[in-house]
């Protein structure tokens, strides 16, 4: 961390004389695999919540067999060439106790959140990035390829975070004008961020003058606030530092993040490429360690062209085929969802790093809102997850539970990230069950 | 960031850089200590909630304070719809971390444009000893000045000191006078004092024993009531000589206000937060089978809709109920298309005016605002009408009634079922899902009135049938029978919640949350006044404005 005292720096370092530093040839600070620093220190973990919603048709995903080198149901198939990176669980369900089952909602505040109705209850990336994204510019991103700015993340009921829907100002924010190559040779801090550092940090020390002026119903927002705005600071504070190399980081420029969005299905997969991209390039460059993805919502209203209904109306009014015991047009979608899912881990992939890559040191969260969207189940959840999580998990795993609460994933996702935390969730969703046979 | 379609912006965009700077140095001219002070010691008790400014309201006081050809560059973190209204989820809401960050970056975006080459003579009332360094009494100038328009009343001393020295260490150390005023305003435009309308609670002058706003933040809550925006000159001018505080004076400023122009831009906020029209930017229909529904198309039934609104309300002073019947809108060439009538201009050649005052004939069922583009393909799906979402929207939107949650475990079996006939109409297959028990109870509440609005498909064009079978829009709504679009409109218009409904809606925009259990009596006069005045909506706000409730705190 930063050892000079900013206010110091603003009067005597901005008048025109930029620090440049010198630093020793990028390898130096590598090991000879380039999958860690020099010192042996591993790069760090990195976390993905992916979400879409209506799930997958009951019966039509699972496999057969538990355990490894299992085979995916007809609605996964896509993922069939990565098994070995995925682990999947079935038979997990959300608890609703005597709150109100609300369709498509209840779902994901079970998975995420760990409880019902409970809204001030952080979702499970928040949590992560409270210990693995604090020295990272961005604490987290969240992202969303449906045109809307919907994202499944908050930090409280009054701090939902929105998704960026836009994949060509997420890259010029990040990849823009503040990008700093973590691999330069000479590092130099943009004056404007340093005075802005210092601008925001005096702004931080009048806290309790600001609290004392309003009433005790607006002190927890303003206190949020705060929060905020502290967190920008720490992005700036970042941006003010020699960032530490990363082997494999290159800015993604020259390529071309315009797309159109919408809600036909090419739309949100073209918008969700680049997205995918983005977020490989923004975590192979140390620049966030925790996302949020929102595909297509959970009242998914993705669609085809010229068709009268979407996704979501399908999966209630689709007759099951007589034959196949199945909706037709219902697994049309879900194969699309599958391969997307697909191409985002392929992404992973894509960033060599040493021997391995990306996807190594990451854990890539599939959840969604219903185990039968058909009748809006909250039972037998298909829940997905990708990665090594740095070498935490083993993968390629098929874990039948039976009828335990949802909120297993997302503990288990947690320890595997290195979050201190025993047991997770609320009321009959409260677990301190890992899933054990995922981990390494 | 969508662009404001008020026939107002083009005139503000022409000329509101040097507008804006006149009522800034007028502000300016007035002594803020005393004032300053005043606040200090009201600031003790306790404060009613505070507002996080809408995108729009962001908008218009950057144009307002700095000039219409202010870009806004970025997007806004969303506020949540509470009790109907953005309004009300804007005093619950606080921010995230990615919010902050886009606030920055936008924050970042106004102050480089306001102070750079073009803007900084018109905006800084004074020029810097040099512009290489600091100078402490021109920075003095211009903060107190922008620094009283962007928090809605002169800053604190301890406040003005803050960006004092913001600007002048910088200004020392990057050796430029402007970049030191560019970094204290991008402060000042992320600060809560901005983000947030925070409101002052002191002992009422009116009703003893009581609370009520301090004067800047009735002078707030008037401005944002009437003009959607920051408080003009005059209105700061009477909240800092106290008239404010006086019935006469109060009566005087909501005259003004009232009379004003702007009060259209007031009257357009109100109707497209209550009307969810902010939601209209996410519509999109299947480009194939509705090609005409395209997003000029979409931004032209907004601007149909809330342009029927303000001549009527504003221009006419019209009747609330009559937008439910009236025969009487605006259209563009491409709504005409949409709609398949003729649009004629009769503008002379080359008149930028693409609107058209346009009356339907007598016994067209496009009758209403109900029935315009806006509304029905708001709540429609993309390839198909909705029934349920229009009744629904009727039922919450238009008459403040709560239709449950679908439940569930839903049996669609019926539905699904191969044996049964292919449904051809939408009323059809409502009728089919609503055998369910657990269905019917609240189809029936949303069905039969959307089901009124079946000639109009989900872009808003006429059908006279779907797949070939004849569409049926006869039904009934709390006992009263209408046989279509046009008769539903005048039996909604009658029924007692929709204009009790408007009464709450608008005075929960105004207060920021709903009437308090003990301002019960309050609203109840309120709609006794608003019958009384024949359902005159500005009459109504004046009405609302005019009472010590309306500046009343939460506590009360």
């Amino acid at each position: 961390m930063s050892t000079f005292n900013r206010r110091t720096v603003l009067r005597g370092m901005l008048g025109g004389s930029a620090i440049s530093v010198a630093l020793p040839l990028l390898d130096c600070f590598l090991d000879s695999n380039g999958d860690a620093l020099a010192d042996g220190t591993p790069l760090p973990k990195t976390f993905v919540s992916w979400f879409q919603g209506l799930g997958f048709q009951p019966t039509f995903w699972e496999p057969k067999t538990v355990g490894a080198n299992y085979t995916f149901g007809r609605e996964l198939r896509a993922l069939q060439p990565i098994q070995s990176k995925v682990n999947i669980v079935s038979g997990l369900k959300v608890f609703v106790d005597s709150h109100a089952a609300n369709a498509h909602i209840s779902g994901p505040q079970g998975c995420l959140q760990g409880g019902l109705e409970h809204p001030n209850l952080p979702t499970i990336d928040q949590i992560v990035a409270d210990s693995i994204g604090t020295r990272t510019r961005y604490r987290s991103i969240e992202v969303s390829c449906d045109g809307s700015q919907q994202a499944f993340s908050r930090r409280s009921a009054t701090a939902v975070n929105p998704g960026q829907p836009s994949p060509a100002a997420l890259y010029a924010d990040m990849f823009g004008g503040g990008f700093k190559d973590p691999n330069a040779a000479e590092f130099t801090p943009d004056p404007w961020t340093m005075a802005r550092a210092s601008v925001l940090s005096g702004v931080k020390d009048d806290r309790e003058t600001y609290m004392k002026r309003v009433g005790a119903s607006d002190r927890a927002r303003l206190d949020e606030y705060f929060t905020a705005l502290r967190s920008m600071e720490n992005n700036l504070q970042v941006q003010l530092e020699k960032p530490a190399p990363m082997p494999s980081c290159s800015n993604p420029k020259g390529n071309s993040f315009e797309t159109p969005q919408g809600l036909l299905v090419e739309e949100v997969r073209q918008t969700h490429r680049l997205f995918a991209q983005l977020l490989a390039h923004a975590m192979s460059c140390g620049q966030t360690n925790v996302a949020s993805v929102n595909l297509a919502g959970s009242l998914s209203n993705m669609r085809r062209p010229g068709a009268q209904q979407t996704f979501h109306m399908y999966t209630h009014e689709e007759q099951l085929d007589p034959v196949l015991g199945y909706q037709k047009d219902v697994e049309w979608f879900s194969n699309q969802v599958a391969e997307t899912l697909v191409e985002f881990v392929r992404a992973f992939e894509s960033i060599k790093e040493g021997k391995g890559t990306l996807l190594d040191r990451s854990l890539i969260l599939y959840s969604t809102d219903t185990g039968y969207s058909r009748t809006h189940s909250l039972e037998n959840l298909p829940l997905i997850m990708i990665g090594n999580a740095g070498g935490a998990f083993k993968t390629g795993v098929h874990v039948k539970a039976s009828g335990d609460s949802i909120t297993r994933v997302g503990l288990t996702a947690m320890q595997a990230l290195g979050v201190p935390v025993g047991s997770w969730g609320v009321e009959s969703n409260n677990t301190s069950k890992t899933i054990t046979e995922f981990l390494a | 960031m969508k662009s404001f379609r008020s026939p107002r912006r083009a005139a503000l965009l022409a000329g509101a850089a040097v507008i804006a700077a006149t009522t800034a140095f007028a502000v300016a001219n007035f002594p803020s200590v005393n004032a300053a002070q005043e606040v200090t010691s009201a600031a003790a008790g306790d404060n009613a909630r505070m507002r996080r400014l809408t995108p729009e309201q962001y908008q218009r006081i950057v144009n307002d304070v700095f000039g219409g050809d202010i870009e806004i560059r970025g997007r806004f973190e969303p506020i949540p719809r509470v009790s109907g209204l953005l309004e009300v989820g804007s005093g619950q809401v606080a921010l995230t971390a990615a919010g902050f960050r886009q606030y920055y970056s936008i924050a970042q975006g106004v102050a480089a444009q306001a102070l750079d080459a073009t803007h900084r003579d018109i905006l800084v009332p004074c020029k810097p000893a040099t512009p290489t360094g600091a100078d402490a009494a021109c920075a003095q100038q211009f903060l107190s000045k922008i620094g009283e328009l962007l928090y809605r009343r002169p800053l604190f001393p301890d406040e003005l000191a803050k960006q004092m020295d913001i600007a002048t260490k910088a200004a020392t150390s990057m050796k430029d006078f402007y970049a030191g005023l560019t970094l204290s305003l991008e402060s000042m435009l992320v600060q809560p004092q901005f983000l947030y309308r925070q409101e002052t609670v002191v002992a009422s002058k009116t009703m003893p024993g009581t609370s009520e706003l301090d004067a800047y933040s009735k002078a707030t809550r008037l401005s944002f009531f009437f003009w959607d925006s920051t408080p003009d000159r005059l209105l700061f001018e009477a909240a800092r000589d106290g008239s404010l505080d006086t019935p006469a004076g109060l009566k005087k400023q909501v005259d003004r206000l009232v009379a004003s122009p702007r009060l259209e831009d007031g009257m357009r906020a109100f109707f497209t937060d209550m009307l969810n029209f902010d939601q209209l930017d996410l519509v999109a229909k299947d480009a194939t089978l509705y090609p005409n529904f395209t997003r000029e198309a979409s931004d032209d039934a907004r601007e149909q809709t809330l342009r029927t609104i303000s001549h009527h309300l504003v221009n006419q002073n019209g009747d609330y109920r009559e937008l439910f019947t009236t025969r009487k809108t605006f259209l563009t060439p491409m709504l005409g298309s949409l709609y398949r009538v003729a649009v004629v201009n009769d503008k002379p050649n080359g008149y930028p005016q693409k609107w058209s005052a346009y009356e339907y004939p007598e016994g067209d069922q496009r009758v209403g605002i109900l029935t315009h583009a806006s509304f029905v393909s708001l709540h429609s799906h993309p390839g198909r009408t909705s029934p349920t979402l229009r009744g629904k929207a009727m039922r919450e939107v238009i008459l403040c009634q709560r239709v449950p949650d679908p439940p569930p475990n839903v049996n669609f079996t019926v539905l699904q079922d191969t044996t049964n006939p292919l449904y051809k109409t939408a009323r059809e297959r409502l009728n089919a899902h609503a055998t369910e028990a657990m269905c019917t109870g609240c189809h029936k509440i949303t069905d039969p009135i959307g089901l009124a609005l079946e000639h109009f498909d989900t872009d808003g064009s006429y059908r006279q049938s779907e797949n070939g079978a004849s569409i049926d829009t006869n039904g009934m709504i709390d006992g009263k029978a209408f046989s279509n679009s046009s008769s539903l409109g005048q039996v909604v218009g009658q029924l007692p919640a929709a204009t009790s409904c408007l009464v709450n809606r608008l005075t929960a925009y105004g207060l920021g949350r709903d009437a308090s259990r003990s301002q019960a009596g309050w609203t109840k006069q309120l709609q006794g006044s608003f019958a009384q005045n024949g359902y005159r909506v500005t009459d109504l706000m004046k009405t609302i404005a005019g009472s010590p409730e309306f500046f009343q705190s939460a506590a009360n």
